[in-house]
């Protein structure tokens, strides 16, 4: 089986909102939510922007930097843990503006590790279904300003659209393994129930994530004889810079391999790992083995590694 | 009947990470004082791992445990 990352795309809404603007609004200083998050700004979509819209964005973003036509995926996986409706999902939506008519879209309402479910799912599912578009989409904002808004979540989160195109053909990165796993004892620790707002326990959201990021970034790497030295760079969830920081001293990394915009959008759950890989592939990266990872709501969690093609 | 001298090291761990002295009441809780907050707490796991020689294992990860001297004292009195 050979599977392959071809090119990835992003959506992210016009409006920046500022740490001025959410420290009025919460109470808080603007330096206050700088330190604890590493968050200068994020992006909040216009009230009429859905996650569809933002989605089709990333998607079209994508597949106009691969060069391919959308009329020849195979597949559409869609991840988003903040749409407000139950079902249809947003993929049956995008597969529809995309004019994807016969093949299949499949949700995957999971938040901030969708999009690593996504790649590891279509990563095993190319074979059979070709050409796969991974796309993940959040309205954040959507699910948290309420007023008041909450400190400890509003200054967190924003809005916007990744996407990544898998084949089985070869394309710039091979994807060698994953490893995902999920912990349900944990799913009241953060939660967004459709109604909202979404709530999180935040002490225990770090402290696990602070360790199982690492552990499974650790796991995938040894099951392809890798070390974290040897890696060209990490390619995470962006949740949080402080975070960020933790796992490259777990990892025994510089700063500088973990690659980090957190600080310009904030945390844009399923989107951010995908957005975060849109710009890194932007900045022609040196050649050499990639990981992603990601940690969420569930508690789910993983890590991919692939490795340059040619 | 608490150990004093593993409150007493578990004391200059928190000192340590947090950058300030631990508060005098070993039931007063470390978080509701502000004295460590959620990016704290990951290196207090650590910081106490390295200096029981324990691994503190990814089930027993939950901040109540750590929330307070004597309530990391009792965690180490049952794993020790």
């Amino acid at each position: 089986m050979s599977a392959y990352l071809h090119a990835f795309g992003s959506h992210l809404p016009e409006r920046v909102v500022t740490n001025a603007e959410l420290a009025e609004r919460t109470g808080k200083t603007a330096e206050w939510i700088e330190s604890s998050s590493g968050i200068q700004q994020r992006r909040w979509a216009a009230p009429e922007t859905g996650i569809a819209a933002m989605g089709v964005s990333a998607a079209e973003s994508c597949l106009k930097t691969a060069g391919f036509p959308t009329n020849k995926i195979g597949m559409l996986i869609v991840a988003s843990g903040s749409g407000a409706r139950g079902f249809p999902g947003p993929a049956a939506a995008i597969a529809d503006r995309l004019c994807l008519l016969s093949v299949p879209a499949i949700d995957l309402p999971m938040a901030s590790a969708g999009s690593l479910f996504g790649l590891a799912l279509a990563m095993r599912l190319t074979e059979t279904y070709g050409d796969i578009l991974v796309v993940a989409s959040e309205k954040m904002s959507q699910i948290i300003e309420t007023e008041p808004l909450d400190a400890n979540t509003a200054i967190l989160f924003g809005d916007g659209a990744g996407a990544a195109l898998v084949s089985s053909r070869p394309g710039r990165w091979r994807m060698l393994d994953a490893v995902l796993h999920t912990d349900g004892q944990y799913r009241e620790d953060l939660v967004f129930d459709g109604t909202g707002p979404l709530r999180m326990n935040g002490l225990t959201v770090i402290l696990q994530a602070a360790r199982k990021i690492p552990a499974s970034i650790e796991e995938v790497l040894a099951r392809q004889n890798l070390s974290a030295p040897q890696v060209t760079a990490f390619l995470l969830h962006q949740a949080n810079l402080n975070l960020l920081t933790r796992v490259a001293k777990a990892l025994n990394v510089g700063p500088e391999k973990i690659f980090a915009n957190v600080q310009r959008y904030g945390n844009t759950s399923s989107a951010s790992m995908l957005i975060a890989a849109t710009e890194w592939a932007g900045t022609n990266p040196a050649k050499g083995p990639v990981v992603f990872s990601a940690f969420g709501a569930g508690f789910h969690w993983g890590a991919l590694v692939a490795d340059s093609a040619d | 009947m608490p150990d004093s001298s593993r409150q007493q090291r578990l004391r200059k761990l928190v000192q340590e990470v947090a950058g300030k002295p631990a508060p005098a009441d070993e039931e007063e809780s470390l978080f509701e004082s502000g004295l460590l907050d959620s990016f704290a707490l990951p290196d207090l796991v650590s910081a106490i791992e390295k200096e029981f020689t324990i691994k503190v294992p990814d089930s027993d990860l939950n901040p109540r445990k750590f929330d307070s001297i004597a309530r990391m004292d009792a965690y180490l009195a049952d794993h020790m």
